[in-house]
């Protein structure tokens, strides 16, 4: 769980009362829109569609009840009673007024929180494992790490105007649940000679220019991570491209000076930098593994688990498919999907976020996860409190057996709320589910990850789908092209596009066709749909998607 | 967007933009900026429209990113003709929120104001 120290609460009440004046100054006509823009975005504050809207930054994904509270009280008063789970662990409110926004920026302050940083040519919030700390496969937990690097970034005055904005993301073992390979910067914690450091990848990312990043450190000592990665800015705030916004990520810079002409810049940058390092970092980051100790799980029996499984076919059928596993025997992590049927991928209402506050005190330790995937879990529950918690969950609407299926769906906001959206998302999202659950064919079909972008900005990460679904503007008309054999997780892969694209009514007949013909080649049902598309390549799914006409 | 887009008689255009302090879409009318899109003023001569976006972008203390977008004549008043300004009237398709709720509620927008 994250605390506050009495200094950072008191920087974000001081960023808040900043932002109240600047917002007077607009107001009043002392700023233009032009000199205010990017102060709001600095605070998280864009111009959509229909609105303005916020973004709040949680660190990590990590919140505490209290602080989910505070989301909840947001939504219901300054909002329209939900927010939106963001792909990168964060909050999004749709409708807030500007003229609210800065007592918004107040009530978040009182725990915590903020809006700092969530947009601009800055370091954003470092996303990682949503089962940081419980993993069973974890090696290492990333949270520490993870606050360090956004203490270290917050306000960092070298890195606020970077070239282009910048991801980090850290995964706390081979198995990899951040997406590293799709960040500016990917750490993945490892061990080399009984030492703990990170493998480091630089250039990945989605948007107009899909890359995987490519690893320019094999091995760093975890000591040397703030140096290394102020070492990697540090070349990229000089050698980014500032004259073309479509090419000043690092990933281009990357792409374009090579990675060998990169790591000796870094190499040498980080080796000057090194020196400047008197320790602090290390006595900080002491404090964050304290603050991130685990908490006091218990040793109970299992046996209400068990007992439950045998008699509940819907209970053993969401365990079955919404738990991940523990660290510790007896405990799992639960993932609460929010993509229950008729409901916009990721959105919760105030009650959904009290509710889950409250869950989290009763049977979670507390502690609560923001997924990339726009899911929320309790990281450490004891299974004896499982039926309990589904119960109260199935109540509330939010225990859909269906994390890691096909309805399991990430799709950004799109042209329903999204100012540089080409084509909606959230409507494509619904279809695709309800169609699929009406026939039944989700548990046969298995793990599917179904993501859908507005724009090729990629904020759904479409690329990095097994179906990938891009909206386009076509002449007018809303159009759908579809990737196909991207891969976030085990074999990182940027889908390929199929061919042309579908207008918007003929996305889940083609869906549809490609699924079916997946069930017809799968060896068995072990086999995902990744997984057959590996092995066969891409012709029998394009044959589905584009089937010759009857009459050739 | 239709950012450069340019009026004739054939193919009018409206101005848009939001509200500084709330956000909602707003359209200029004959007698300020109106949340009704069949308010909106219709220009189909380039020079005056130049001129009221000139103006439009003079009334930053109401609203913010003005633009002239492409409109046709409907029975009540402008209609819109690409679907990104359709969903901009409405609202979005996953809740009966935005324009389209105010309409029926009744809380519409503070009405057109003279600037």
């Amino acid at each position: 769980m994250f605390d506050i120290r009495p200094v950072e609460a008191d920087y974000v009440r001081h960023r808040a009362a900043e932002f109240r004046a600047q917002v007077a100054r607009r107001l009043d006509g002392s700023l233009t829109e032009d000199e205010f823009k990017p102060l709001r975005l600095m605070n998280g504050v864009y111009l959509q569609l229909h609105a303005y809207m916020l973004r709040v930054a949680i660190p990590y994904g990590t919140i505490s009840p209290d602080q989910m509270r505070t989301l909840a009280h947001l939504a219901e008063k300054w909002d329209k009673g939900y927010g939106h789970w963001t792909t990168r662990q964060n909050i999004q409110f749709n409708w807030p007024k500007l003229v609210d926004i800065p007592d918004m920026l107040d009530a978040l302050a009182e725990v915590g929180m903020h809006a700092i940083q969530t947009s601009g040519n800055t370091i954003r919030n470092t996303t990682t494992d949503a089962f940081a700390g419980a993993a069973a496969d974890e090696l290492v937990d990333p949270r520490p790490y993870a606050e360090l690097l956004r203490s270290w970034s917050t306000d960092h005055a070298e890195f606020q105007f970077l070239p282009r904005k910048f991801k980090i993301a850290i995964s706390g073992g081979k198995k990899d649940r951040a997406v590293i390979a799709a960040h500016d910067i990917g750490l993945r914690l490892t061990e080399q000679d009984g030492k703990t450091g990170f493998e480091v990848w630089i250039g990945g990312g989605l948007g107009r220019t899909p890359m995987l990043g490519k690893v320019v450190r094999d091995f760093l000592p975890e000591e040397d991570l703030l140096p290394y990665i102020e070492a990697i800015l540090a070349t990229y705030n000089l050698s980014g491209r500032r004259d073309n916004k479509y090419k000043a990520r690092v990933k281009i810079t990357v792409h374009e000076r090579g990675i060998d002409v990169m790591r000796a810049e870094i190499e040498e940058e980080f080796h000057a930098r090194r020196r400047a390092f008197n320790g602090a970092d290390r006595e900080a980051l002491a404090i964050f593994q304290d603050r991130f100790r685990a908490p006091s799980f218990r040793n109970a029996p299992v046996d209400g688990f068990e007992a439950e499984s045998a008699a509940n076919a819907a209970f053993r059928s969401w365990s079955d498919t919404n738990l991940h596993p523990h660290k510790v025997e007896g405990y799992a992590s639960v993932v609460v999907t929010f993509k229950a049927p008729g409901q916009t991928p990721g959105d919760a209402s105030a009650d959904q976020m009290r509710l889950l506050a409250d869950l989290a005190e009763r049977y979670g330790h507390h502690d609560l996860r923001v997924m990339h995937d726009q899911n929320v879990a309790f990281p450490h529950v004891h299974k004896s409190d499982l039926p309990a918690l589904y119960a109260a969950l199935r109540e509330a609407g939010l225990a859909t057996a269906n994390a890691g299926l096909t309805s399991d769906i990430i799709a950004c906001p799109g042209m329903d709320y999204c100012a540089l959206a080409t084509a909606r998302s959230i409507p494509i999202a619904e279809e695709i589910a309800d169609h699929f659950r009406a026939l039944g064919l989700e548990e046969e079909i298995g793990n599917l990850n179904i993501r859908i972008s507005g724009c090729i900005n990629a904020c759904g990460h479409h690329h990095l789908g097994h179906i990938g679904i891009l909206g386009l503007d076509r002449a007018g008309v809303e159009n759908y092209q579809i990737t196909l054999g991207g891969d976030a997780y085990d074999i990182p892969a940027i889908g390929e596009r199929a061919g042309a694209g579908f207008p918007a009514e003929e996305v889940v007949p083609a869906i549809d066709r490609l699924l079916r013909a997946y069930l017809e080649v799968r060896d068995d049902a072990s086999e995902r749909f990744i997984d057959a598309y590996r092995r066969l390549g891409p012709a029998p799914f394009k044959a589905a998607l584009y089937p010759a006409p009857a009459h050739a | 967007m239709s950012k450069a887009f340019t009026p004739t008689a054939a193919h009018p255009g409206v101005i848009t933009g939001n509200d500084l302090r709330e956000g909602f879409n707003v359209w200029m009318c004959d007698d300020g900026w109106t949340p009704d899109p069949l308010r909106a003023t219709i220009f189909e001569d380039e020079a005056i429209a130049d001129l009221a976006l000139l103006e439009a972008i003079g009334q930053a203390d109401r609203v913010v990113g003005p633009y002239l977008v492409e409109a046709k004549r409907g029975p009540d008043g402008p209609l819109p003709v690409h679907f990104r300004e359709e969903f901009r009237q409405r609202g979005p398709s996953n809740y009966f929120h935005g324009l389209q709720a105010d309409r029926i509620s009744g809380a519409q927008k503070t009405e057109s104001t003279h600037v």
